[in-house]
């Protein structure tokens, strides 16, 4: 018998016929169930940070405890641009875009390193940011502003527009890694992550790779950071700079399965269920977070989805290739 | 004279930025670890001498000698429980592992301590101080914290030259795997190397603690203070990153004597300026 290859699998169809279905569903949210919108802006926007940041992590090899700095640029941008009379609905493309912009001289430097001390230095860029927007009068220093411009839809559309911008990013951002993992990127991406000296040994352009993810995450980031400032309508440097969105970016893609497309889906369906319940208790919340992290990477670097596809050997969404005798 | 002053201050403050940064850039050269709980660790020791220092009604200095074993033996034990377990676990672990612990530490501090900012009690030190030529006045503490980073720079030095714990240190730092072929035993190097490093960050904090101001958050400043000098100062060279942090301190006070918004920022500027123009280190 010859042997078959396949990648797609009866599982990936009826996963993604779901998926597509529960899409369709929770566009029509705003209409039916407006009182569930609050609470699942926050469940898209868990959904397209766990996957930008795995992206980073989990693909490129790239551990960023500074992606707040592109929450932070998207907020602050949107609030620019939405002051220079811009539609803010219209404006989180223009924030993206800046956020991707500032990140191109960014990743110059802080690529310069790789693992310890690449995190340590993105932390520094979002440290610079952070202090930079406390000492800026122009954007409310330590204060904050809240967004202008919003006031020129009624409140009920204003908060359907931010649903759809936080399930338009969630969507784009699981759909469009997973299309560029199956791409030629894709494999290069995670030829550097497992071993970047035989990466480029093999002719993968190592750099330029890293600097790709680097630059579509800080472009996906900044966006769901202007996401967050519609939805809040008010943006403090403390607390969109604040690295406690590291710590959450961590925990959703190590509890989910670091380098897998659907470990960060699981991981921010987990963490969305956990801050329900847990982020009354405040910092001793943060030590589970922070502890879980630690037992995770040491005793199950694969995570959630790890033990499952191990388990039952299926893929949602198949990246790689499968070889049947 | 005042911008003089600043700059006599900012000297005396880096050999503390030195000290907690020595411990960084050991690791990172012995073991390829960051570890990124690094300056809690030195918050964590600065917390630990508040403690004694209360219970015993004695000043901070004074608990060393119970203090500097403690965060020795704490790194050994942390390096054999969790770090070399991460070690082996691939390029990522020890980031995420030590990105855990450090956001471990910070809270279990809040959850113990509050979130007040403290000091630590210098005791007379702390009063007593001295007047340089020109009305420049030097506080005893800052004198002595910059002896004491001095002397600790020094005896690591010599110990990392001329002794045969510094030589496996060295060979292990080259290759791991040569060293263990030429019969190096790498587990306690490890041990005893994160040891040190925890040991000099605990000092830098006490020092750091009778000067100025600590909360439980404070660690991660610290850490990026510690990885600056270490990158301005060149990495890997234990003299080049006590000049990485005397610049450190030397920015950080001036800047602060103009506007003392600007001057952490001036910090992390100076750093990227560095990073883009010399990546080397300034000291190389």
């Amino acid at each position: 018998m010859t042997p078959v290859i396949t990648r797609w699998s009866r599982t990936a169809t009826v996963s993604s016929s779901i998926g597509g279905l529960a899409a369709v569903v929770l566009a029509a949210v705003p209409y039916a169930a407006a009182r569930a919108e609050t609470a699942l802006i926050d469940l898209f926007l868990f959904v397209a940070l766990a996957n930008l940041w795995n992206l980073l992590a989990g693909f490129a090899g790239l551990t960023s405890f500074g992606q707040q700095a592109y929450l932070g640029v998207g907020a602050y941008a949107l609030y620019l641009y939405a002051a220079a009379g811009v539609d803010p609905a219209v404006g989180v493309v223009l924030a993206a875009l800046t956020a991707a912009a500032v990140s191109l001289p960014v990743s110059l430097l802080v690529l310069r390193f790789t693992a310890g001390y690449f995190a340590v230095a993105t932390w520094v860029v979002a440290e610079v940011l952070h202090l930079l927007a406390t000492v800026s009068p122009r954007v409310g220093g330590n204060t904050g502003v809240s967004l202008p411009g919003v006031s020129r839809y009624p409140l009920v559309l204003w908060q359907a527009i931010t649903y759809w911008w936080a399930l338009g990013l969630a969507l784009a951002c699981v759909a469009g890694i997973a299309v560029l993992m199956r791409s030629r990127f894709g494999l290069d991406a995670r030829a550097v992550h497992s071993e970047p000296t035989a990466a480029a040994a093999a002719g993968v352009a190592v750099g330029r790779v890293r600097r790709v993810a680097y630059f579509l995450s800080a472009l996906g980031t900044g966006a769901v950071g202007a996401v967050l400032f519609c939805h809040s309508l008010y943006v403090q440097p403390a607390s969109i700079f604040g690295p406690q969105y590291s710590v959450y970016m961590l925990f959703m893609v190590l509890i989910g399965g670091l380098g897998t497309l659907e470990g960060p889906l699981l991981g921010a369906l987990l963490f969305f269920a956990m801050q329900q319940f847990l982020a009354g208790y405040g910092a001793w919340y943060l030590v589970i977070l922070g502890a879980v992290a630690m037992v995770v990477t040491l005793f199950a670097p694969k995570g959630l989805w790890g033990a499952v596809s191990g388990r039952w050997d299926i893929s949602l969404l198949p990246v790689g290739y499968r070889y049947r005798r | 004279m005042t911008w003089l002053n600043a700059a006599v201050q900012g000297i005396l403050l880096g050999g503390e930025y030195a000290l907690i940064a020595c411990g960084l850039s050991l690791t990172f050269g012995v073991m390829r670890l960051v570890n990124l709980a690094h300056g809690d660790l030195a918050v964590c020791g600065a917390y630990l001498a508040l403690v004694f220092s209360s219970a015993l009604g004695v000043p901070a200095w004074w608990t060393l000698p119970l203090l500097l074993p403690l965060a020795f033996g704490a790194g050994v034990v942390l390096q054999l429980s969790v770090l070399g377990r991460a070690l082996r676990g691939g390029d990522l672990a020890p980031v995420l592992v030590t990105f855990g612990l450090s956001v471990v530490i910070e809270n279990l501090l809040l959850v113990g301590a509050g979130a007040n900012t403290r000091s630590l009690d210098g005791g007379r030190l702390a009063q007593a101080s001295v007047e340089l030529t020109g009305g420049i006045v030097v506080s005893w503490l800052r004198v002595t914290g910059l002896i004491v980073a001095l002397a600790v720079l020094g005896v690591l030095q010599v110990l990392l030259r001329s002794t045969s714990w510094g030589r496996s240190v060295r060979a292990t730092s080259d290759d791991v795997d040569t060293a263990r072929l030429v019969g190096v035993r790498v587990r306690p190097v490890f041990a005893t190397v994160a040891g040190v490093a925890v040991a000099t960050a605990a000092l830098a904090g006490v020092f750091l603690g009778m000067i100025s101001a600590f909360d439980p958050l404070a660690g991660g400043t610290l850490l990026i203070f510690a990885f600056e000098a270490v990158v301005i100062g060149g990495l890997g060279s234990l003299w080049g990153t006590l000049a990485g942090g005397i610049a450190l301190g030397l920015t950080q006070q001036l800047v602060g004597e103009w506007n003392s918004q600007y001057a952490v920022l001036a910090v992390h500027l100076l750093f990227l300026l560095v990073l883009a123009v010399r990546p080397q280190g300034i000291f190389r």
